[in-house]
């Protein structure tokens, strides 16, 4: 099992169409991060007028942390796109290179080949996450510094002290892998079902826009199908960046608003990825490989 | 009959123009006491009580130096203070050149208070109106209401301790009014939230309040310029 995942992790890192989704996230993050240090004052005025208005802000508002915070809210839509690149091409890749049935005749079973697969288009998840993690957060602390992170819901603003936030960006990064993780489980289980890769990536990226519009459609009918689709779970991340208050409202320190939350999106989404890797894998079993 | 009418008369105006001096006389001996602090370095504890701000409390550090100059700043990370109601001080409402007059009596606590209120007579003055709750005993302010062109209306409370012989409280509270709070969905990206009608209840209440609790004074030790630059 060992030897078939690095025969598979070097495969997928030996082609360049791996290193797109790297360029594409270092050019994103490097241009928000050029533009908040080159005008980020202006951003953070506009975003904060409402409230300065009514109040005066003492302290760095514009710094690391925040700006990991605006990468991460931007970026986290678009990442399963990137990602779904390389996890529909996993099975349909190999049989579109007509390399699927010689592959099938090593002595190895179809369900650790699978396992194999799946477990190799994971750690390219997982290097893509650090990837992220290494730019928009390490980069941004060191180009602008640390601070409170000031963060403004919808109805509500959350001020977390500078000590209390970086623990929460390592909760919501492992939550995010596990975001990304079910969109690799996705494009995995459609690739099974082509001998082309652009079927299953353009399905993966369909599947993933369609229910991203669908979760965040405030119409009732929506509203209803909303907890079922993995997408709702997928922005729980932000849960780690919201905090409990006591009757006085005075924040508790180290506290997560709605724990509970997480739990549950975490729960559901690791059920999504079990479902549809066995279905994968029991479909692939039973398929009969001509390719 | 006439007479009588003209000796009343001139009662009366004796009767209101003294009046009016112990107004004036009352705050001139407040403003006294307060004039004995030329400057102050202050540690203390601020918590910011907002409906719809979670912030935690900080340490902060004070500085004052005669006639104007006021500095808070939190020791770490970022304050939230109302627009313009911390900077008010005591000083910057007995500044003024202002009209006194006297408006009762109230208690505050257990502390008999005068109510007095203060009428700029300069007419670019930011300060409209100045209610304050002066306790005659001991000379200190307990409650001042506040109206500002620009900045609403603010209630300060102080509360004494150690350091009432100077005027210094040992804890101030600052109520404001504040606005509604809403920004769209499409800014914050925050799709997913929704709004349960308890806690948009929660979230209507207009008050918000900064308390600020002194545990130190450094009194007229020397404060540099350079700190409030």
């Amino acid at each position: 099992m060992w030897k078939l995942l690095q025969i598979e992790l070097y495969k997928i890192f030996n082609r360049p169409r791996t290193y797109i989704a790297f360029g594409a996230i270092t050019a994103l993050i490097a241009v928000i991060q050029l533009g908040l240090k080159a005008d980020g004052e202006a951003y953070v005025d506009f975003i904060m007028s409402g409230l300065k208005d009514t109040f005066d802000f003492e302290g760095k508002i514009l710094n690391g942390y925040l700006v990991c915070y605006v990468i991460l809210q931007l970026l986290l839509v678009h990442v399963p796109l990137l990602i779904s690149l390389i996890a529909a091409d996993i099975i349909s890749g190999e049989a579109n290179m007509g390399t699927l049935r010689l592959l099938l005749t090593k002595p190895v079973s179809k369900t650790s080949f699978m396992l194999a697969k799946f477990f190799a288009a994971s750690i390219y998840t997982f290097v893509l996450l650090l990837w992220i993690a290494v730019l928009a957060l390490a980069l941004s602390i060191f180009l602008f510094g640390t601070d409170d992170l000031i963060i403004q819901k919808t109805s509500y603003v959350v001020q977390i002290t500078e000590n209390d936030v970086f623990w929460r960006y390592v909760g919501a990064f492992c939550f995010a892998f596990l975001a990304m993780l079910t969109v690799t489980a996705v494009g995995f289980f459609l690739s099974i079902f082509a001998e082309n890769s652009i079927g299953p990536i353009v399905a993966t990226m369909s599947i993933i826009i369609v229910f991203t519009i669908l979760s965040t459609m405030t119409i009732p009918v929506f509203q209803k199908i909303q907890p079922y689709l993995f997408t709702t779970h997928m922005v729980s991340w932000k849960e780690f960046f919201d905090e409990k208050v006591n009757d006085q409202n005075e924040v508790v320190k180290g506290s997560i608003q709605d724990p509970q939350k997480i739990i549950d999106s975490a729960l559901i989404l690791v059920l999504h990825i079990v479902i549809l890797v066995f279905a994968g894998i029991f479909v692939f079993r039973k398929k009969d490989v001509l390719s | 009959m006439k007479k009588l009418i003209v000796l009343s008369l001139l009662i009366c105006c004796f009767l209101f123009d003294g009046i009016a001096q112990d107004e004036s006389t009352l705050i001139n001996k407040v403003k006294a006491k307060i004039e004995q602090v030329n400057d102050y370095i202050a540690e203390g504890n601020l918590k910011t009580d907002v409906s719809f701000i979670k912030a935690p409390a900080g340490k902060i550090k004070v500085w004052f130096k005669k006639p104007d100059k006021f500095r808070l700043t939190r020791e770490k990370g970022i304050s939230i203070l109302p627009k313009g109601g911390v900077s008010i001080n005591l000083r910057s409402v007995f500044a003024e050149n202002n009209v006194a007059l006297g408006a009762g009596e109230s208690v505050i606590g257990s502390v008999q208070t005068k109510i007095v209120k203060l009428l700029p007579t300069d007419e670019n003055s930011d300060i409209v109106l100045s209610t304050i709750y002066i306790d005659t005993s001991a000379l200190l302010v307990r409650k001042v209401i506040t109206t500002t062109k620009e900045n609403g209306t603010y209630e300060i409370n102080l509360y004494y301790g150690k350091y009432s012989n100077y005027a210094l409280p040992d804890k101030v509270v600052f109520s404001f009014n504040t606005r509604d709070y809403k920004l769209p969905k499409g800014i914050t990206l925050e799709f997913d939230e929704s709004e349960k009608p308890t806690d948009l209840n929660k979230l209507k209440n207009k008050k918000g309040k900064v308390e600020i609790t002194y545990t130190s004074y450094i009194i007229n030790k020397g404060v540099d310029d350079r700190v409030f630059k």
